[in-house]
């Protein structure tokens, strides 16, 4: 096991599968159609992401640098997490954007029974050594640790 | 972070849950990004991105709701993005079912909803609200709470204004509190450049081509643009400000941008020159080349790379009066040039409802209808993002429209060739 140390955006104990996008995610790209058309798997749909496209993101500790595009991109987020159909967690290895923040933010503020932990700023280290298909285990205090 | 004794008492609860809750989503994504304070929201309007009444999005409609219920509207009028449906634009009986009964079936009730929070006017829809017949123009130096990535990097860049890359939901908020966390394009630390980029190509680069290029290098990160003004000049006039929103929007989409300068033209490098640029900015050379390399490398997803398009978007971000002249004149010369009368692929071109009615009065309306363009206030990725319309061959020069979608991009040169020449 490897472990990363990065700052809690939300906290949260989890453990989930590894899905990594080594581009910027883009929320709305990603995740309109899945939400629009009940897919609960939430396959991205982002054609420009060779990384994600096609792939399941519900359910998977999405790993990537930052997310990008529209500025729809924090209440897709919002939404993905109030319809059950978010990643397990997000593990950024910049510092969070302004999107992202905003979805992580709105979800925990003002959604019950939803959790999902971000946690930002784990560096590029991070994101060259995950892989998709490992695991990783989140702790309370930002770290990841990755096996 | 520091808060003054009416924010203290909003995070406590004195104006009720719904309000609280919305202070504790402002401080915390602040906080965040290192926000100390809060500051006074000083825009005459407001300008939220979700136009939409997806029924995907019925969470942010309840949320909507609580605030209407706990009588929070916004504290100033607003302009929204375009609306996703018009019934001039072209579309097949499966496509009007699926708009209508399953996507945006929500689309009236949230029309409702944003009258009752604060919509500026029936003709407030529009990614374009800062043109002048919009009238949703930012002063340099105002603090904004807008969303919508095109119009915020333009208010940033164009205008002086500053405003972050917010979300929906938080513009809203935002704007019912009356305060925004102070950091990032908000504070002059944060307007500085982190990249040089220096154009030195033979002809004028393609906006849509150099804003993407620049933005899928820079990312979220500020570029100070040299060499641009060579081709663009030093006045923002029409032209150049047109120029300007198409780059920014490529910026904004194909990266995450939210401020440029361009040496010798945008307000604050006019005022402050490369004071602006970091004293470790990185530097990204741009020639033909290398903006040949971007566009090649754009992946084409229709399933016959070799179809005929059957519809041609232009217009997203929506036109300017002045590019609608312009596009009428290149079309009608095209035709001409080629002996045909009207163009050869089913073609919309959108812009603002305020623009549209005073394109309408001027004579070139007629003679743009004359060669079967229809013209429309909807938003063009609204229509494409459903699998109908993902199947359909559409053409573009929108870089924004290109990203979210299955729309194929070519210039606009190649673009009119299309329109005029054949649709090959």
């Amino acid at each position: 096991m490897k472990a990363f140390k990065g700052r809690v955006v939300v906290p949260g104990r989890i453990a989930a599968e590894v899905l990594v996008s080594h581009q910027g995610l883009n929320t709305l790209a990603s995740f309109q159609k899945a939400l629009q058309f009940g897919d609960k798997k939430a396959t991205c749909g982002d054609q420009n992401n060779p990384d994600l496209y096609g792939k399941q993101m519900a359910g998977k500790a999405l790993c990537l640098p930052q997310t990008i595009g529209s500025t729809t991109g924090g209440l897709v987020l919002y939404c993905a997490c109030s319809m059950g159909r978010q990643p397990a967690c997000m593990l950024f290895s910049n510092p969070i954007d302004s999107l992202a923040a905003a979805g992580a933010v709105l979800a925990d503020v003002w959604l019950d029974n939803v959790r999902m932990p971000v946690v930002d700023s784990l560096g590029q280290e991070f994101l060259d050594y995950v892989k998709d298909g490992m695991n990783v285990v989140i702790q309370e205090d930002g770290t990841v640790l990755v096996g | 972070m520091k808060l003054t004794e009416e924010q203290k008492a909003l995070l406590e609860g004195s104006k009720g849950e719904t309000l609280a809750k919305v202070m504790e989503s402002l401080v915390r994504y602040g906080e965040l990004f290192g926000a100390d304070e809060m500051v006074p929201v000083s825009s005459k309007y407001n300008h939220l991105v979700t136009s939409f009444g997806l029924k995907a999005l019925g969470p942010v409609y309840e949320l909507m709701d609580k605030l209407i219920e706990a009588g929070a509207p916004s504290g100033q009028k607003f302009t929204v993005d375009p609306k996703p449906l018009d019934k001039n634009v072209p579309s097949n009986f499966a496509q009007n079912i699926v708009f209508k009964h399953f996507m945006y079936s929500r689309q009236k009730d949230y029309e409702k909803q944003l009258r009752e929070l604060g919509l500026l006017s029936d003709k407030a829809f529009t990614c374009t609200c800062y043109m002048d017949e919009v009238g949703n123009k930012p002063e340099f130096g105002d603090v904004l709470s807008w969303s919508e990535s095109s119009a915020v990097v333009y208010a940033n860049s164009v205008l002086g204004a500053r405003c972050n890359r917010n979300s929906g939901i938080i513009d809203l908020m935002g704007s019912v509190i009356g305060f925004v966390p102070k950091f990032g394009l908000l504070t002059d630390e944060g307007r500085k450049a982190d990249w040089i980029v220096e154009v030195r190509t033979e002809k004028k680069p393609e906006a849509q081509l150099l804003g993407s290029a620049i933005g899928m290098k820079v990312m979220e990160d500020v570029p100070y643009v040299k060499g641009l003004d060579k081709w663009l000049g030093n006045v923002l006039d029409d032209e150049a400000c047109t120029y300007l929103k198409d780059f920014g929007a490529a910026t904004a989409s194909n990266g995450a941008v939210g401020l440029y300068h361009i040496d010798g033209l945008t307000p604050e490098a006019v005022k402050y020159g490369e004071d602006l640029i970091k004293p470790d900015a990185k530097v990204y050379v741009i020639d033909d080349a290398e903006l040949e390399r971007v566009y090649r490398d754009y992946p084409v997803i229709w399933k016959n790379k070799d179809a005929s398009p059957k519809l041609c978007f232009m217009g997203c971000p929506h036109m300017s009066l002045q590019q609608l002249k312009d596009w009428t004149d290149k079309i009608e010369k095209g035709l001409a040039m080629s002996g045909q009368e009207k163009v050869t692929v089913p073609t919309v071109f959108t812009a603002a409802p305020d623009v549209l009615e005073k394109f309408a009065r001027t004579p070139y309306a007629d003679r743009l209808k004359a060669t079967g363009v229809i013209t429309s206030y909807i938003c063009p990725l609204m229509y494409m993002n459903n699998p109908l319309s993902e199947k359909m061959p559409v053409i573009t020069s929108s870089n924004k429209l290109r990203t979210y979608t299955s729309a194929r991009y070519y210039t606009d040169d190649e673009i009119l060739d299309q329109l005029t020449k054949g649709g090959k």
